[in-house]
C-alpha cells in the first residue's frame, strides 16, 4: 500500500494537455489526496466551467493510479472554492514563463480583475512595452498580447 | 409547488439561459468579424455551455428521474426549455449580437454574484466559479458596445438599433416567477427588484459612455420563462439536438 505523499508524487507526471509544461499539482487544479483504507480519493478542480482540458486531466489521473497498479481509486470534481490563478506555484509560474506564457498577474493587483491593465512583461524578451490584443486567446484561461519591442505575440494567463 | 421542483425549475432555467446562449454564440465560431473576436466568441460560448453543464446536471440530480444532463439538453422540446427570450434571438449583425450580450451579462453578473452567497450549497459553489466568467463578459460585451456607440456613424447607427429592436426583451429578465418568489423566501436565489438596479445602473453607464440612447420603456414580451418561446427557437435546437436525435444514445 502506497502513502499520500508517493500518490502526490505520481501525480506530478500528470500535466495541464493544453501547457505540458506544468502539473497539474503547479496548476492548483490538483486539490487534496486521501487514503481511506486502500482507496485513494482525488480531488480536483477545474479552472473554468467549461474547461475542456478537465476530462482529459481526470482520465490521466485516473491512468496514472492504474499504471501504478493502484485498483482503488475514485477522482471527483469539486466547483468550491473556485479556482483561482493564485493556486498556480512559484515553480509554476517559472515554468510558464519558460514556455513562453506570461504568468498571471495577483488578483491582489484589483486592476488584473477589475478592467485595468496591468503591467505585462513579454516572456520572450522582458520589455514591458506590451499591448492588449484580445482579452480571449487561445484558450479561455489566456489572453493575447503584443510586444512593441520585439514584436512577437504572446499569450497572458488570465487573472481570475 | 414543492422546494424541490422550484429548485429544479430555477437550475433548468440557468442551465438554459447559458446554453442557449452560448449555442448562438458559437454559431459566430469561423464567421467572426475578426480572427481576435472569432476567438472570443467561441470562449464565451464555452465558458457558458460549461455553466450549462454544471447546472443542467444539478437540476437533473435534484429532479432524480435519473436524467442527465445530455438527456436535458438534447431531448428537451421548445415547451420545456425556460430560458429568456432574450437569449434565444437570432445572432443578427455584430452590433446585435453585441448589444444582447451586453443586456445580458450586465443582469448575468449581478445575478451570479447574488448567488455565491445562496443558502444552497450546490448553486453557491457553480456561482462562485461563473462570477469570474461573466466579469469577463460584460467587460468584453462593454467595451464593443463603447467601440460601436462612440465609433463611425455607421456603427453608431447599427448599434442603436440593436438596443431599440432588443429592449422590448429586458422586460422578462426581472420578473419573478413562482419559483423564484419561493426560492427567494428561502434565501436560495435573490429578490430580481435588487438585480434590476444594478443592471439599470451598468446600462446607463456602459451606454453613456458610448453616446447611445437609452430606448424607453414600452411593451414587453415575456413567456420564455415558462416555456412560450419565439419562432427562433425551434430551429435553433433542431440543430442544436439534430445529432442526439439521430443517433439516440450517442456519446462522444
Amino acid at each position: 500500500m502506497r502513502t499520500v505523499a508517493e500518490i502526490r508524487e505520481l501525480l506530478e507526471q500528470v500535466k495541464d494537455p493544453e501547457i505540458p509544461v506544468i502539473s497539474i499539482r503547479e496548476l492548483g487544479v490538483l486539490r487534496d489526496v486521501k487514503m481511506e483504507g486502500d482507496l485513494v480519493e482525488v480531488t480536483i478542480t477545474p479552472t473554468y466551467s467549461g474547461c475542456p482540458a478537465m476530462d482529459v486531466m481526470q482520465q490521466d489521473v485516473e491512468q496514472v493510479l492504474r499504471k501504478a497498479g493502484i485498483e482503488r481509486f475514485n477522482v471527483r470534481q469539486v466547483l468550491s472554492p473556485a479556482w483561482s490563478t493564485d493556486w498556480i506555484s512559484e515553480s509554476g509560474r517559472k515554468s510558464l514563463l519558460e514556455y513562453g506564457i506570461a504568468p498571471p498577474p495577483h488578483t491582489s493587483d484589483i486592476r488584473a480583475l477589475k478592467g485595468g491593465v496591468p503591467v505585462t512583461a513579454c516572456p520572450q524578451c522582458g520589455s514591458t512595452d506590451t499591448v492588449l490584443v484580445s482579452q480571449f486567446g487561445s484558450t479561455a484561461c489566456k489572453a493575447l498580447y503584443k510586444c512593441n519591442t520585439c514584436q512577437e505575440p504572446f499569450d497572458l494567463f488570465k487573472c481570475l | 409547488m414543492t422546494q424541490q421542483e422550484a429548485l429544479f425549475r430555477y437550475a433548468v432555467r440557468m442551465g438554459d439561459n447559458s446554453l442557449v446562449l452560448g449555442h448562438r454564440l458559437s454559431e459566430w465560431c469561423g464567421h467572426g468579424p475578426q480572427l481576435e473576436e472569432d476567438i472570443a466568441q467561441a470562449n464565451i460560448a464555452l465558458d457558458l455551455i460549461g455553466q450549462a453543464r454544471n447546472y443542467l446536471t444539478y437540476a437533473g440530480e435534484v429532479e432524480a428521474k435519473g436524467r442527465s444532463e445530455d438527456d436535458l439538453a438534447y431531448l428537451r422540446t421548445d415547451r420545456d426549455y425556460l430560458n429568456v427570450l432574450l437569449t434565444e434571438l437570432p445572432k443578427g449583425d455584430y452590433a446585435q449580437t453585441i448589444a444582447r450580450s451586453f443586456l445580458f451579462d450586465a443582469f448575468h453578473l449581478p445575478l451570479q454574484q447574488a448567488l455565491t452567497t445562496s443558502n444552497d450549497e450546490r448553486l453557491k459553489g457553480i456561482a462562485e466559479k461563473a462570477v469570474k466568467e461573466v466579469t469577463y463578459h460584460l467587460r468584453h460585451s462593454s467595451e464593443w458596445l463603447i467601440r460601436f456607440g462612440d465609433g463611425t456613424e455607421e456603427s453608431h447607427n447599427r448599434a442603436q438599433a440593436a438596443l431599440d429592436d432588443l429592449w422590448r426583451y429586458t422586460g422578462e429578465l426581472f420578473i419573478s416567477d413562482e419559483a423564484e418568489e419561493l426560492l427567494a423566501k428561502a434565501g436560495i436565489a435573490p429578490q430580481l427588484d435588487g438585480i434590476k438596479k444594478e443592471w439599470s445602473a451598468t446600462v446607463d453607464r456602459v451606454l453613456n459612455e458610448a453616446t447611445l440612447k437609452r430606448p424607453a420603456d414600452g411593451w414587453m414580451a415575456s413567456g420564455g420563462k415558462k416555456g412560450v418561446h419565439t419562432e427562433h427557437i425551434g430551429p435553433m435546437l433542431a440543430e442544436m439536438q439534430t445529432l442526439q436525435r439521430t443517433y439516440p444514445g450517442a456519446e462522444w
